[in-house]
């Protein structure tokens, strides 16, 4: 079925974060935001795993197949952008686009297995993007609280922007497309070393010593600048750096308490959404600090 | 009367002969080839007995045609030319048949390779037959040479070449000449203080009575061609008459303007818009600095004179020359021109700008990750911190230091894929400074390859690592942030298998030699080739390593490739030594291969119908107009015509003229056809 003249964004929620899921109030913010101020999100009929982690270091062709059927899947609905809100997603996406275009073999391989054809040029963006490209005016307009002295640590950690080459989104080294969102809430935002440190990631399970190492100099960075909460926009960064606050306290002596907030969920305060629609109430660290500075 | 030829094929070692059956491309060369009278093998034709064989038989043989069935022309065709003069045989009659570079190099077996190298011979035993003799063009020659950039390389050259007895001009565009070198604080491998060794150098320099400076100048244009170069250099305004001042320093003591970066300093330390830029500066004269002077700023906004703004005058009011004060607000650009006849540029190389590429190492944010240059300046005891070894953020002697290796070098994902071949030596040696400056501090390297080949480098190097006790890592620095005071370096030590983190208070990035900024636009302002990466291009890098690809301009020092000083001082005495043969006569000989438009009887005058294709296509410039003109002066038609100083014998414009009217010397349609003609193709 065609949709013509769609201002709506094909939206591509991944494992991580649909209902249900270990991150879901990342999910529940981005649409709870987006019912608010746009643009419209359809979910993608369907969908499948992006073929992110095992699938990604196992079998190239099947991370891309199953990657592939997605976008195909939006293209033959007509979408002419999909979010995908969470990095790891948006990241897989965009390089196995590039993948099949790149390579003759691979998409016919790949549209032999998904049936579908392959040669969509649907264009993926991540969760900052949408905002920066859609809602910057939307959230000047309809933002209903400002904080008080909310300091927020901007981190991006390293799906978001790497590899540069494919994904070219913003600086690699500087980024600074979420402070600008993050000053758009009303809250200041503080410089800081480490936002774009690699926190772990997959590493949380196989070797949590190198990601309790990992996540200390972030928090510690954090701490130093006197941030008041980190902003994420990734469920693997939001997970380590939430969960593990207690264990670091013990491994390295110094007891954190930042909560971690997603970037969604910080612009639903400041659109006076309610926080529990937004999902706060299930993050490990209480968000509640971060909650009252909108009051 | 047909031609005698005889053929002598060379084995070049195996090189040829290991594809090639020679001995059946001498036997086919003269079968069915009556104009062949005489064939044979040798195995190195260019040797002494070999230039002998030929020598001997074409006086015995009494040839007037000779094909020798070697390596590239590029290589030997030089050499038995001359081996055929010295037979009493006009050389434009030797023509070579390439078997090596286009032959057995490329064939893996030998039926296919001597099959090939059988045509071959033939097509040019079918040229030969219709060469004609040629004689050596005389060109005038200005017995002058222009050095461009005042830097150690053209120091070099300009004393060599002034030193023999020949004028030299020299133009710098900076206040000073000096160049990088003068910038360093010890050099390497014998740490002798780098001002010590050139500041003479420098006011030799400026004694020379054959040595005309032009500093604070640039080159407007070059034209002509080799022995007889027209230049025009730009004198910038420098606002100080250099005749009248004496260098008292009472006008930059005075100026107001203290705040400006100092480019000798590499912005470490500052100074004043009216300035000289280092206290052994030649000369030792200042200059205004017009971006920066408030009177000139002013100027500019009120669109008025300089000397019409009030708003500052101090440096013209402390000047205590008179009745006509050496300095002058309203100077303007001048244009000067010289006439030469060889040219050196020696206008060095860029040290990279650290913000453009590097963003996980800070891109510039942090004060205390500084350049190579910018450690030199540190610890040179005319530097700002006078020597002593300052960070630059709050002053604090450095306890932990890294030098972090092959910053911009050999990272061909930042574009620059070459090694700058000075920073593995300058590396241990700023080691070696820290050391001996701050006894108590360690320094850090991080590494790829430790590459210093070159005369007492590699015991350079281990003197750092061994006595001084520099602790030297291989691996590459992933990321550099601010924790509080330090910097924490991240890295990875390959040789352990470990990731090192180090708090240090001071980093500094060895970072590359880079082309000139505008080395490409000068390039072809000289028309000279260059490289991916902007350095200029040498002809040859073996033979010909400091002739550019015009004729009479020669190379020297950093801007045909990374180089450190002794290399440096090597390849600008070449250089000199290339201008100085040029410069040893009157006149000069060139090659007669050259480009000509023919010129016949009235009424035709020449069949070129003046369309000057042949000029747009000329690499060289070499094709002008020329008027033919009637008894009463009017112009019949304009016809192009070859400038034989400047032609290179490419053929471009031959095979563009529409009405066949360009004809290269030695390689006439005849001739081609000839050699085309002559093979039989299946």
């Amino acid at each position: 079925m065609q949709i013509e003249e769609r201002k709506k964004i094909g939206y591509y929620p991944g494992c991580a974060i649909t209902m249900g899921s270990s991150s879901e109030e990342y999910g529940t913010s981005v649409l709870r935001v987006s019912e608010e101020i746009g643009p419209e999100l359809e979910e993608i009929h369907d969908w499948n795993c992006c073929g992110a982690s095992s699938a990604h270091a196992t079998n190239h062709k099947l991370s891309t197949a199953l990657s592939i059927r997605n976008i195909s899947l939006a293209e033959q609905s007509g979408y002419k952008e999909i979010l995908a809100p969470c990095p790891m997603c948006s990241q897989r996406l965009i390089i196995s686009q590039k993948d099949v275009a790149d390579d003759e073999e691979l998409k016919k391989d790949v549209a032999d297995a998904i049936k579908m054809p392959c040669d969509g040029d649907v264009k993926i963006i991540n969760y900052l993007e949408l905002i920066k490209n859609y809602c910057m005016d939307e959230i000047a307009e309809k933002k209903k609280k400002t904080p008080k002295d909310l300091k927020i640590a901007s981190y991006y950690g390293c799906l978001l922007l790497r590899p540069p080459k494919v994904l070219k989104f913003d600086d690699p080294e500087n980024p600074t497309s979420m402070e600008e969102i993050v000053k758009a809430t009303g809250a200041t935002s503080v410089d800081w070393e480490l936002k774009t440190n690699c926190c772990g990631g997959g590493f949380t399970l196989s070797r949590p010593d190198v990601v309790l190492k990992l996540t200390n100099d972030i928090l510690e960075c954090a701490a130093d600048v006197g941030a008041d909460a980190i902003a994420v926009a990734c469920p693997m960064c939001h997970a380590n750096l939430d969960m593990r606050q207690k264990k670091i306290g013990k491994e390295y002596n110094r007891k954190f308490d930042i909560p971690i907030v997603y970037i969604s969920e910080l612009i639903g305060l400041a659109l006076d959404l309610g926080p529990i629609s937004l999902g706060l109430n299930k993050h490990f660290i209480d968000t509640e600090s971060v909650v009252n500075a909108f009051a | 009367m047909s031609k005698k030829i005889g053929v002598f094929v060379c084995h070049c070692g195996t090189n040829i002969s290991a594809t090639v059956d020679v001995e059946k491309v001498a036997e086919e060369a003269k079968k069915n080839n009556p104009g062949v009278s005489y064939t044979t093998t040798y195995k190195y034709m260019c040797s002494d007995p070999g230039q002998k064989l030929l020598r001997d038989k074409i006086k015995e043989e009494g040839l007037d045609g000779v094909v020798v069935a070697a390596c590239s022309p590029k290589m030997h065709e030089h050499t038995f030319r001359n081996a055929s003069k010295k037979a009493g045989m006009n050389p434009y009659h030797v023509e070579i048949s390439n078997l090596r570079e286009q032959c057995s190099w490329v064939h893996p077996d030998k039926p296919t390779g001597t099959e090939k190298s059988v045509d071959l011979v033939r097509m040019m035993t079918e040229k030969t037959r219709k060469d004609k003799s040629l004689n050596p063009i005389k060109v005038p020659v200005t017995r002058k040479a222009l050095v461009i950039g005042g830097g150690i390389a053209g120091i070099q050259a300009a004393l060599d070449i002034a030193d023999a007895g020949h004028e030299v001009i020299m133009v710098e565009r900076e206040p000073s000449i000096g160049g990088h070198m003068a910038q360093l604080s010890e050099t390497f491998p014998t740490l002798d203080c780098s001002q010590c060794i050139m500041t003479p150098k420098m006011v030799e320099l400026a004694q020379h009575e054959n040595i005309k400076l032009y500093t604070w100048s640039e080159i407007e244009s070059v034209d002509g061609y080799i022995g007889n170069f027209d230049i025009k250099i730009r004198m910038k305004a420098r606002s100080v008459d250099l005749d009248l001042c004496t260098g008292c320093s009472s006008c930059w003591q005075v100026c107001p303007c203290k705040k400006i970066k100092s480019e000798f300093d590499m912005e470490l330390g500052n100074r004043t818009a009216i300035y000289v830029p280092f206290p052994q500066a030649i000369p030792s004269k200042p200059v205004i600095d017009r971006e920066n002077c408030i009177l000139m700023k002013d100027a500019r906004k009120r669109n008025i004179k300089p000397n019409d703004s009030k708003v500052c005058r101090k440096c013209l009011d402390s000047c205590p020359i008179a009745p006509v004060k050496a300095i002058d607000y309203n100077q303007v650009d001048e244009i000067v021109s010289e006439k030469v006849g060889a040219i050196i540029v020696a206008t060095g190389y860029k040290e990279l700008d650290d913000t453009s590429m590097y963003g996980e190492y800070g891109a510039g944010k942090y004060k205390d990750v500084i350049t190579g240059l910018q450690f030199e300046r540190l610890a040179s005891a005319s530097g700002p911190t006078e020597g002593e070894i300052q960070r630059p953020s709050d002053g604090k002697v450095p306890e932990i230091i890294v030098f972090i290796q092959c910053v911009g070098s050999r990272d061909p994902a930042k574009g620059c894929s070459y090694c700058s071949k000075t920073c593995c030596m300058y590396t241990a040696k700023h080691t070696m400074l820290y050391k001996h400056k701050v006894h108590d501090g360690h320094a850090f390297v991080f590494y790829i390859d430790i590459r210093c080949a070159g005369k007492d480098y590699e015991e350079f190097s281990m003197r750092a690592i061994e006595e001084e006790g520099a602790t030297y890592l291989r691996g590459r620095v992933s990321r550099i942030y601010k924790k509080g005071e330090k910097l924490v370096v991240l890295g990875a030590d390959t040789l352990t298998g470990s990731v090192v983190e180090i708090e240090a208070d001071m980093v500094v990035l060895a970072s590359a030699m880079k082309a000139q900024d505008d080395a490409e636009k000068f390039a072809q302002k000289l028309s000279i080739q260059y490289n991916k990466d902007k350095f200029l291009s040498e002809i040859h890098p073996k033979l010909k390593p400091v002739e550019s690809s015009s004729a009479g301009i020669f190379l020297a020092g950093a801007c045909q490739g990374p180089k450190d000083i002794p290399e440096t001082v090597a390849q600008a005495g070449a250089a000199a030594s290339k201008v100085l043969a040029l410069l040893s006569a009157d006149e000069l000989e060139r090659e007669p291969v050259v480009a000509k438009v023919d010129r016949l009887p009235a009424p035709i005058f020449s069949t070129c119908i003046g369309c000057f294709y042949c000029q747009r296509v000329c690499p060289y410039g070499a094709i002008e107009e020329e008027d033919i003109k009637a008894r009463d002066g009017s112009t019949i038609k304009t016809v192009a015509k070859v400038n034989v100083g400047l032609c290179q014998g490419c053929g471009l414009c031959a095979a563009t003229c529409r009405s066949k009217s360009v004809e290269l010397a030695g390689f006439n349609d005849e001739q081609v056809f000839a050699e085309i003609n002559s093979v039989e193709f299946n």
